[in-house]
């Protein structure tokens, strides 16, 4: 049987009187690829920003299962870093790199909650520390060379393309060892050349890491083309769920995005 | 019970002068999100004016009430000139740079007001003359308030009350308020918010000049200091009743002149400072968004 | 403002700055000619009128307005031509300045840099030897100011938290020699690890709450901190002796032996040798490690750095916590070069001077830092005239160097972590 990595179970996120998210579920099963959809202000950054505890959940429960074990660990509340020390990460809708950093320096930064030293290390630079620093290094330059930024790596961040800056986020939040990847609006002003290249990245990242991927996004194609099965999330609520194929016959996600002006 | 009414109306009038201080704060907060430090030393800069006036116009002898107006309408006006000219030199040209950027160059604002006033003034303690006549019917009541203590809480509750008709009503303020909104939208809709924040630092140095002069001639003397507690209290109160907000800013200030005055009068006279510095600790960790402010969301 | 920038180019540096801003010379003039009025009606009654109130006599200084009028007429041009300068070097900010350039050139190469090194060495030791009693008193000042500076440097520049308390744990640190050596004889030795450590957990204990709060609060609240002890100071009479201070406290000793006053400034002057270049080795070595890459990554962005597995609270509070244990360690030598301690030296000054010391030479900077205490405490002592003109120009120059220059006097040469074939490389090490 194979148990799911995330399960949210109706989340609810209330701001003042205003209701984001209602009850929503949703299940991220192992090695799947889970694409969230809807209008825009359906509530989609929000329904990230509770899985991975930028907010804390009205209510409702998100529970994750690193290995798909069984044994599921509740995370309402817990601290962004700590979610991702449990292995989620994240990339950001309006790229949020560290601006004076070099590539290789933001990828680093991802290795922080994976690495040990501290003030002793630091100040003694003993073995333990240069061996991890040196590691930290190589392990992010790998990281680079997989998403194609190796010719940015001692580039600052804020000097690169913005397509690039795209994929060095990802790299980052690979560099977490995560379980889950997930991916807001990744594709977000890239051209039709880079997108099919990000869909063919994404797919090699599961298939190298063994992980699984949700991704925020409104390319539909793409969406389309790559997902395991689709979440439609409208007025902050699931309004439908399925593969790609049963998606794009539902009568409700077509009015959702054809019947009324909501642009996709 | 004489006691407790004597404590009530000292923390009445410790409340006024801070609501103020704490407007300008509230209002460039509000506005432009900086901890305008140089404000206490407005306030200062306003009782030293006042005092200058007022000094000059006792020597050729003009009549008392005179005076009072005349240092008052001075004071006011040079208040306000140093406050557009500060927000000129060490604000503006830093809009936009890294928030920490504003806040030093305040606060170096702010060390350079109170060393200028030293050194072209005096470090001394000036006595301040006694401004308010005394009141005949105060004098009557068994003189439970003086005459200064009155006057300073009526024209608080008069400038407080006007400062939120104006906000509330007029074109200006309607401008300010959407400017504290969102500063990109309120240019793209034509409002000139460079003229706009110049009017609030002019709006809450004006204040802050009042009360510079009401309290000066209440305490009797001044130094070039003043302005530094003063500041850092009038800040609490505006924390305390939730920065940004106006009618916060007066409850803030009522709820900590009361509190120094009860804290003085029934524990020790010696930690005066210590209870409001203790209050703004304890409200920044415990309620950072104050009594009437909104706690704000993160975007991200 | 593009127009400017061609023609500025093209024109001599004279005409570029005499229009500095403007369309023309002409509109420049009459720009800073009203300047120079309005500041002649600012200052007009603080300047200008000297007002005695007992003795009922007045002082007209209307020299002054002279002054102010030709100062702000010539200061206005410099503003403007300096603010158009930033304007066209935007791009060009992260340039190095030529001396920057030489300092780098220095570093880079090994026989420059042991050269430098020595000459330095030299210096400092041959110090003491070469001047009399008073000058070495002074450099000891300007030294506990380069570690007072360091330490702070490490909460404002390298965590970029904005500590206006600062002096609060130096105060701690002092008070407790003092008090130690008053009461129990304790010595300078055992006392300097016991501040170090009392910094540190005063720093936890009031980081735990504050950090939490958001930049302008932090500094605001830290104010209060640093006001809050020094008021209990000057109060608590039984335990601290109140405004009077203590006095009479030991200067540290040499295998017990007993010193005279010469021999005992210089002993004093090589342990802050000792503790400026510990300083500067811990601060370096901190600032190139993983935990100095964390500090600089929650500086730039505190959501990222969190999504990314960084514990903001914990980050933030070791960088508080070591800012303070420095503070602590000062605090002790202060207390021993003294030998007398009273409130007084803890005022929010002292925090503004420190403060100031570190903006001014360069936020992050351990060099900035060292040249900014040496410009900032050695020049006032030497120009005794321009002694009470300090904080003046203190002030003045925090608001100059934040308009014009925020990355300070000598700006911040960070470890770039640099990917090379085989290995890990590194530039610009402090």
């Amino acid at each position: 049987m194979n148990n799911p990595v995330l399960n949210v179970k109706s989340v609810s996120k209330d701001f003042g009187g205003i209701r984001a998210l209602d009850e929503a579920d949703l299940v991220v099963n192992d090695k799947e690829i889970v694409a969230l959809i809807g209008p825009n202000g359906a509530g989609k950054t929000t329904f990230f920003n509770c899985i991975t505890g930028i907010y804390t959940p009205t209510s409702g429960d998100v529970l994750i299962d690193p290995g798909a074990k069984g044994d599921a660990l509740r995370i309402n509340g817990k601290k962004p870093n700590i979610v991702t020390e449990l292995g989620m990460a994240r990339t950001f809708q309006n790229i949020r790199l560290f601006p004076s950093m070099t590539a290789l320096e933001n990828v680093m930064i991802g290795m922080h909650c994976r690495t040990k030293s501290a003030v002793w290390g630091a100040i003694s630079r003993n073995k333990a520390t240069r061996a991890e620093e040196r590691a930290v290094v190589e392990r992010s330059y790998e990281l680079l060379k997989l998403v194609g930024l190796d010719e940015f790596v001692n580039e600052l961040s804020s000097n690169m393309p913005y397509g690039k800056q795209r994929r060095l986020e990802i790299a980052r939040a690979l560099a977490t060892d995560p379980f889950l990847l997930l991916l807001d609006e990744p594709a977000a002003g890239m051209n039709p050349q880079e997108t099919l290249e990000l869909e063919e990245l994404i797919n090699q990242i599961r298939e190298l890491f063994q992980i699984s991927i949700m991704l925020i996004e409104h390319d539909m194609k793409m969406v389309m083309s790559m997902s395991d099965r689709i979440y439609v999330l409208e007025y902050g609520r699931m309004i439908a769920e399925g593969t790609p194929q049963e998606i794009a016959n539902n009568p409700a996600v077509i009015k959702a995005y054809l019947g009324e002006d909501d642009d996709a | 019970m004489e006691y407790f009414l004597e404590l009530l109306l000292g923390g009445l009038t410790r409340g006024s002068i801070y609501a103020l201080i704490a407007l300008g704060y509230t209002m460039v907060y509000g506005i432009i999100e900086l901890i305008n430090f140089a404000h206490g030393e407005i306030y200062m800069i306003g009782a030293f004016t006042g005092l200058i006036v007022a000094g000059l116009l006792t020597m050729l002898g003009f009549p008392g009430a005179s005076i009072l107006a005349i240092a008052l309408v001075c004071a006011i006006v040079w208040a306000a000139a140093y406050g557009y000219t500060i927000e000129k030199i060490a604000y503006k040209p830093l809009r936009g740079a890294p928030r920490l950027s504003p806040l030093i160059s305040a606060i170096g604002m702010s060390i350079f007001l109170q060393n200028y006033v030293m050194l072209s003034q005096t470090s001394d303690f000036l006595p301040f003359p006694e401004l308010i006549p005394e009141f005949e019917f105060l004098k009557a009541n068994n003189s439970i308030m003086s005459s200064s203590e009155l006057v300073i809480v009526i024209v608080t509750i008069l400038s407080c009350v006007g400062l939120s008709l104006f906000i509330k009503f007029t074109k200006l303020g309607k401008a300010m308020r959407a400017t504290a909104q969102n500063r990109t939208m309120a240019m793209l809709v034509g409002i000139n918010v460079d003229m706009v924040i110049s009017a609030t630092f002019i709006i809450g140095s004006s204040l802050a000049a009042v009360g510079g002069v009401l309290i000066a001639s209440h305490v009797g003397q001044i130094n070039y200091y003043i302005g530094f507690i003063a500041g850092i209290k009038a800040f609490t109160a505006a924390v305390l009743g939730g920065i940004g907000s106006i009618p916060g800013a007066m409850l803030g200030a009522l709820v900590l002149g009361l509190t120094e005055a009860f804290a003085t009068g029934y524990v020790s006279s010696d930690y005066e400072d210590v209870f409001a510095f203790c209050l703004l600790v304890l409200i920044l960790i415990f309620r950072p968004a104050g009594i009437m402010g909104k706690e704000k969301t993160q975007k991200v | 403002m593009s127009i400017l920038t061609q023609e500025s180019s093209q024109q001599s540096f004279l005409s570029a700055f005499l229009t500095a801003g403007c369309d023309s010379v002409a509109h420049a003039l009459r720009k800073s000619f009203l300047a120079a009025i309005w500041f002649v009606f600012l200052t007009f009654p603080i300047m200008v009128i000297r007002v005695n109130t007992i003795e009922n006599t007045v002082v007209w200084r209307w020299e002054n307005m002279a002054y102010i009028a030709i100062s702000i007429f010539f200061g206005s041009y410099i503003w403007r031509w300096l603010l158009a300068r930033k304007e066209i070097k935007k791009d060009e900010s992260k340039e190095e300045t030529r001396f920057e350039g030489l300092l780098t050139q220095v570093q880079t190469k090994p026989v420059l840099k042991y050269a430098a090194l020595g000459v330095i060495a030299l210096i400092a030791i041959a110090f003491p030897q070469v001047v009399d009693l008073y000058q070495t008193n002074i450099m000891v000042s300007c030294l506990v100011y380069v570690v007072l500076g360091l330490g702070l440097n490490i909460v404002v520049g390298l965590a970029g938290l904005l500590d206006l308390g600062y002096v609060a744990f130096y105060a701690v640190g002092a008070y407790a020699y003092a008090l130690c050596n008053m009461h129990w004889g304790l010595g300078f030795w055992y006392a300097l690890p016991l501040g170090a450590v009392l910094g540190t957990l005063l720093g936890v204990l009031l980081g735990f709450p504050v950090l939490r709060l958001r930049g302008d609060y932090l500094a605001i609240v830290t104010l209060g901190f640093g006001e809050i002890i020094r008021l209990v100071l000057e109060n608590w009479g039984e335990v601290t002796m109140g405004p009077s201070g203590i006095s009479r406290i030991d200067r540290p000793e040499f295998f017990n032996m007993k010193m005279s006053i010469v021999d005992s400034t210089t002993y004093m002057y090589y342990i802050m040798i000792g503790l400026v270049i510990f300083t500067i080795f811990f601060v370096n070595r901190l600032q190139n490690s993983r935990i100095g890459r964390a500090w600089l990554a929650l500086r730039e962005d505190e959501i990222a750095c969190q999504a990314m597995g960084i514990d903001k609270m914990k980050t933030k509070l070791l960088a508080f916590a070591l800012g303070a244990t420095w503070a602590g360690m000062a605090g002790v030598v202060f207390a021993a070069k003294t030998s007398f301690i009273n409130p007084a030296s803890f005022t929010f000054w002292e925090s503004a001077i420190i403060l100031s010391i570190v903006v001014i030479g360069g936020m992050g900077s351990i060099r900035g830092v060292i040249a900014g205490a040496i410009i900032l405490v050695l020049l006032p002592e030497y120009l005794r005239d321009f002694a009470e003109f300090r904080m003046l120009l203190f002030g003045a120059i925090m608001v100059l160097v934040m308009v014009f220059r925020p990355q300070g006097l000598i700006s911040a040469k960070r470890k770039i972590y640099k990917y090379e074939a085989s290995n890990t490389a590194s530039a610009g090490n402090e």
